[in-house]
């Protein structure tokens, strides 16, 4: 087998007419989602299916004391038990925060955390068993938020971390910043804080567990991560992998909400394991608000030095993240609050520090956009306050800063092609921008806002050297070709991406292709949808196998028609001759005599991401093989009477790279627009101690889809969206990611358009109607016009670890890390953290202890 | 748990079947459990979502909030009815089409919902399909794409041809003048 593709050599790709890649075309499961035929994991059914539910306690932080399962087991219908005992192994997402049991063993940390499970043959059944689970408890100080995380007197959630209730402290220089500041002619410091918000994902969590053997199951699941899930029930389960199989269904909506590894997976497993019978388990809606791994609510603090021409010369961010009970994404989405700061804009020198505090609620972790979306909404309001101030207009201010195509940035991250001049380009004339901003009348504004994104994570979750995306492909006389791939349907369209690519390089139709994804036992491993990795890392790897594919049949017909294999075209299902395109077979006959040839025929295409500059611990986190870019404009109305406010109009633009289908590419811009403005206008996972008659507990204050507010049809309003080409070599065909970058300018380009309707700044969101009229009030007893956090809490963030920049001549290592990294026991095990060399150095040598 | 259980013919995409259920379960499970439709999905299964719509005689109804034992001689239309034949109905293929349809788990709701719609009213303007669906929640689309999809179906529907917009499929073209 030949090496996995780098990425490198694929530019000749970007010149292929494009028969596919390019065009509108009808996504591949469109017929089964339009005929509700799609079988989602709550939509399967096996004889002798049982239920299973959760018990959830019911107060933020306790021990458990005792289960009592009598009265349970007198339900009609109860089946079995299980506790946190018959799991005893910890898991989680990232290596270095295994933090979670299927089952509460000791504790229980948040309200919903789960400690028993019964299942039984009716869901009622199950229900009422579970209702009758008594649970005795001992109640743990509440930590419910981030300054009581920081206090240091209170009981501890987790007994690992970087603190008390400190789960992760981060802290990292990259220049002499205080040159920068020296060198500023402004220096501009903002506190800002973004709110909570969860994925809300329309399809309700399920999974389906089929015992096959005493040591063997299946197990159907709404996942992104069909790997890691396998990977943690063989540990949990103690169960070789080879006796797991694991199957994504197509999952009713994501978007980063099902990339968490959850422990009703495991349990419906365990379960089904005990009795011998299929289990499954689907979440109702207030659960799912008690699952989360959504948006970390976080605080933030910004300091950047400016130059008159309005260059930036230095900026130091600081985050505080409240992370929920356990670590989930928690640590990648800290350094995330960080990383991408510096891929949008010229910012020659950076610190960033971060903390992500524990506290007694549901876990946060990866929303779209994961950990930047906040950092993204703090440096464009930023922006447009810095250019009030110097005189600049806010769209020549990012004109003028524009990272450069191609270059290294501060923090060490390899930039690709950068369409963002041609973005905001593209809004600013679409809205009418130079005519109308800043002369609109009062209550009406226009906002601008940047962004960037991954398109696709540099690193794995955990150190391995093997392929991030596998693609197998079969081919045989009917002419019809079998892709096999890990990649999991979120509704994304990745489905549709794998068969486009490998119809394209064959020359077939969709319709020949035959596609088996997301199933660990059948199909090569890709990591999941998570990172907006799918498009251009399962793209390379099905360009790959295609094109292996290709060359086979091309030696067999080559002979056969005795032309060069150079010569030999593949399009509209047919191999001929480029010289005399009448001689050649049919697609079909070109595979028959390949198989005659060969033998029965079958390629494999994988992709590994190249090798980031950065070398430093932490490092791993911000790489990847290219970034997308995006710009938006916001116009607002806004009553200054009631602080009601109405988007009219978004125009967005999206360096895309290139299109693989320009019609899914338009459905991820308009649904990032419009969880951009959920999260901005309304959307909140916020909590409130119950009364202390009723036990004082921390709770989710709306539980339910009718109370969490988010856009309904009414609230939406019309999208000019533009797709900006301008293919990157490291992309498949040139394309880059869609799927998360549009939502991070929409939060930031509403708050600099209410700014520009009615004059006050409003520095957090989501942006209610009562804070712009409370910030107008300010403004009008002369007050500072603004309504937001004031004040960034005292954190020690510990040793910086410092770093020189590409322009002072730096190696990409931190001058400080030898010393500290020999003083963590930990470093091997930071999964995501530091680079790919350094951190395989570590675990080789390294005692395995799990 | 001593359950009553109901007996009933339901006539369910102009096929009746005799249906035995606990007499507490809504349409949704019946559809769902005892039918094997599970074309109708549920969000919330408390009314809050629309994602479990159905038309009982032509009118969009929320199965979660109905007990299927009500369905005696009613008409019941489910998203496995709405295909004519092997062909898609004309909103199944402008969805289809649009993209409107991304992980496909609300659609069932909102097609039914429009379907009851067009009958309705069979040239509806934006802001009527708007008020039509409203009760539905989309996390995927945005909602353009469903809106552009149901004024597409309708013109199919009134045997019009219907060719997408290129700036629904390709997105729109920026205008020359956005530089400094």
């Amino acid at each position: 087998m030949a090496e996995p593709s780098d990425g490198k050599q694929r530019d000749e790709s970007l010149d292929l007419p494009g028969r596919h890649i390019g065009q509108p075309f009808r996504r591949v499961d469109g017929r089964a989602k339009v005929t509700g035929t799609t079988r989602f994991a709550d939509d399967l059914h096996f004889p002798r299916l049982c239920h299973l539910k959760l018990v959830r306690s019911t107060l933020p932080h306790a021990r458990i004391k005792a289960i009592d399962f009598s009265s349970a087991a007198d339900v009609p219908g109860y089946l079995g038990s299980l506790t946190g005992r018959q799991m005893p192994h910890p898991f989680g997402i990232l290596p270095v925060s295994e933090d979670e049991h299927a089952l509460c063993i000791e504790k229980v940390r948040y309200v919903g955390d789960p400690v028993a499970a019964v299942a039984a043959t009716s869901e009622e059944a199950a229900y009422e068993a579970a209702l009758r689970v008594e649970v005795e408890y001992e109640p743990l100080d509440t930590i419910d938020g981030i300054d009581t995380a920081l206090a240091a007197d209170l009981d501890r959630i987790h007994d690992y971390g970087d603190g008390n209730n400190i789960h992760k402290k981060v802290s990292m220089r990259f220049g002499d910043l205080e040159a920068g500041f020296a060198e500023a002619d402004l220096e501009l410091e903002d506190t800002l804080f973004y709110e909570g918000n969860t994925h809300l994902a329309m399809e309700q969590h399920a999974t389906v567990a089929v015992a096959e053997d005493e040591d063997r199951v299946t197990v159907y699941s709404s996942t992104q991560t069909p790997h890691y899930v396998h990977r943690a029930l063989a540990k949990v389960l103690e169960l070789p992998p080879s006796r797991i199989r694991v199957i994504a269904c197509s999952n009713g909506g994501g978007f980063g909400g099902k990339s968490d590894v959850f422990n009703h997976e495991i349990v419906a497993a365990k379960m089904a394991l005990e009795l011998g019978r299929p289990v499954r388990i689907t979440l109702n809606r207030e659960e799912i608000f008690y699952c989360h791994r959504g948006r970390h609510p976080t605080l933030m603090h910004l300091r950047t030095g400016f130059k008159k021409d309005g260059s930036m010369t230095a900026q130091h961010l600081r985050t505080a993240l409240d992370g929920g009970a356990y670590g989930s994404y928690g640590v990648a989405s800290t350094y995330y609050t960080g990383a991408l700061q510096t891929v949008t804009y010229d910012l020659p020198r950076y610190r960033f520090d971060g903390v992500r505090c524990f506290t007694n609620k549901p876990p946060c972790g990866p929303k779209r956009g994961h950990g930047t979306p906040q950092p993204r909404f703090g440096f464009e309001v930023h922006l447009d306050k810095a250019a009030e101030k110097l005189g600049i207009d806010p769209a020549d201010l990012r004109l003028r800063n524009l990272a450069e195509p191609g270059s290294v940035t501060a923090n060490w991250l390899q930039l690709g092609t950068i369409g963002l001049r041609r973005c905001i380009e593209a809004v600013v004339a679409g809205s009418g921008w130079r005519e109308r901003y800043g002369r609109l009348p009062h209550g009406r504004g226009l906002g601008l806002a940047c962004g960037s994104y991954l398109c696709g994570a540099g690193l794995p979750i955990y150190w391995n050297h093997m392929p991030q995306s596998g693609v197998q492909l079969k081919l045989d006389r009917s002419g019809g070709v079998a892709v096999f791939c890990g990649e999991a349907e979120i509704g994304q369209g990745s489905d549709s991406v794998l068969a486009a690519v490998v119809a394209e390089v064959l020359g077939i139709d969709l319709a020949d292709i035959r596609l088996c994804v997301a199933d660990t036992d059948l199909t090569p491993v890709d990591l999941g949808s998570y990172s907006s990795r799918v498009t251009l890392m399962v793209g390379h790897a099905a360009h790959q196998a295609a094109e292996r594919a290709r060359k086979l049949i091309a030696q067999a017909v080559a002979k056969r028609l005795e032309v060069p294999r150079e010569r030999l075209i593949f399009a509209e299902r047919r191999v001929f001759d480029a010289a005399d395109p009448e001689k050649g077979l049919s697609f079909e006959d070109a595979v028959t005599v390949a198989e005659a040839k060969w033998g029965t025929l079958g390629t494999t295409g994988s992709y590994i991401p190249p090798r980031a500059p950065g070398k430093y611990r932490g490092a791993g986190v911000g790489p990847s093989p290219t970034y997308s870019y995006s710009a938006a404009v916001v116009e607002v109305e806004v009553d200054p009477e009631t602080g009601l406010y109405r988007p009219d109009h978004v125009w967005i633009a999206h360096d895309i790279g290139r299109s693989i289908n320009p019609v899914l590419v338009l459905g991820q811009v308009e649904g990032s627009v419009y969880m951009g403005l959920g999260e901005a206008m309304m959307e909140e996972q916020a909590f409130r101690a119950l009364p202390r008659h009723l036990s004082s507990a921390l709770v989710h204050k709306t539980p339910s889809l009718l109370e969490y507010k988010s856009p309904t049809f009414h609230d939406m309003p019309p999208v000019t969206s533009y797709l900006i080409e301008d293919p990157d070599p490291q992309g498949p065909f040139g394309a880059k990611e869609v799927g998360q970058g549009p939502l991070l300018p929409v939060p930031p380009a509403l708050a600099n358009a209410i700014y520009d309707a009615v004059g006050v700044r409003i520095d957090q969101v989501p942006i209610q109607p009562q804070m712009i009229l409370k910030a107008l009030d300010e403004k009008s007893r002369g007050r500072q016009a603004r309504y937001g956090p004031k004040v960034f809490p005292e954190v020690d963030f510990g040793e910086i670890l410092r770093v020189l920049t590409p322009a002072e001549g730096g190696d990409g290592h931190a001058l400080n890390e030898h010393g500290e990294k020999k003083a963590h026991g930990m470093s091997g095990a930071d999964g995501t953290m530091s680079s790919r060399d350094e951190a395989l150095k570590d675990k080789d040598g390294a005692v395995t202890t799990k | 748990m001593a359950e009553r259980t109901t007996t009933l013919e339901l006539l369910i995409n102009g096929e009746s079947r005799v249906v035995a259920f606990p007499t507490h379960h809504t349409l949704l499970e019946v559809l769902r459990e005892e039918c094997g439709l599970t074309g109708t999905k549920h969000g919330c299964e408390l009314g809050e979502c629309g994602t479990c719509a159905v038309l009982v005689d032509g009118q969009p109804v929320l199965s979660c909030l109905v007990l299927a034992a009500q369905m005696s001689g009613r008409e019941i239309e489910t998203v496995e009815g709405l295909q004519e034949g092997n062909r898609l109905h004309p909103l199944q293929q402008t969805f289809a089409d649009l993209n409107a349809a991304q992980c496909g788990y609300c659609t069932p709701g909102i097609l039914m919902t429009a379907k009851a719609l067009l009958a309705d009213n069979a040239h509806p303007t934006r802001d009527d399909i708007r008020e039509a669906l409203s009760g539905t929640l989309c996390r995927c689309t945005g909602y353009h794409k469903i809106l552009q999809a149901v004024e597409g179906a309708a013109q199919l529907a009134a045997g019009e041809e219907w060719t997408p917009a290129a700036d629904s499929l390709h997105g729109a073209t920026p205008p020359d003048r956005g530089s400094e």
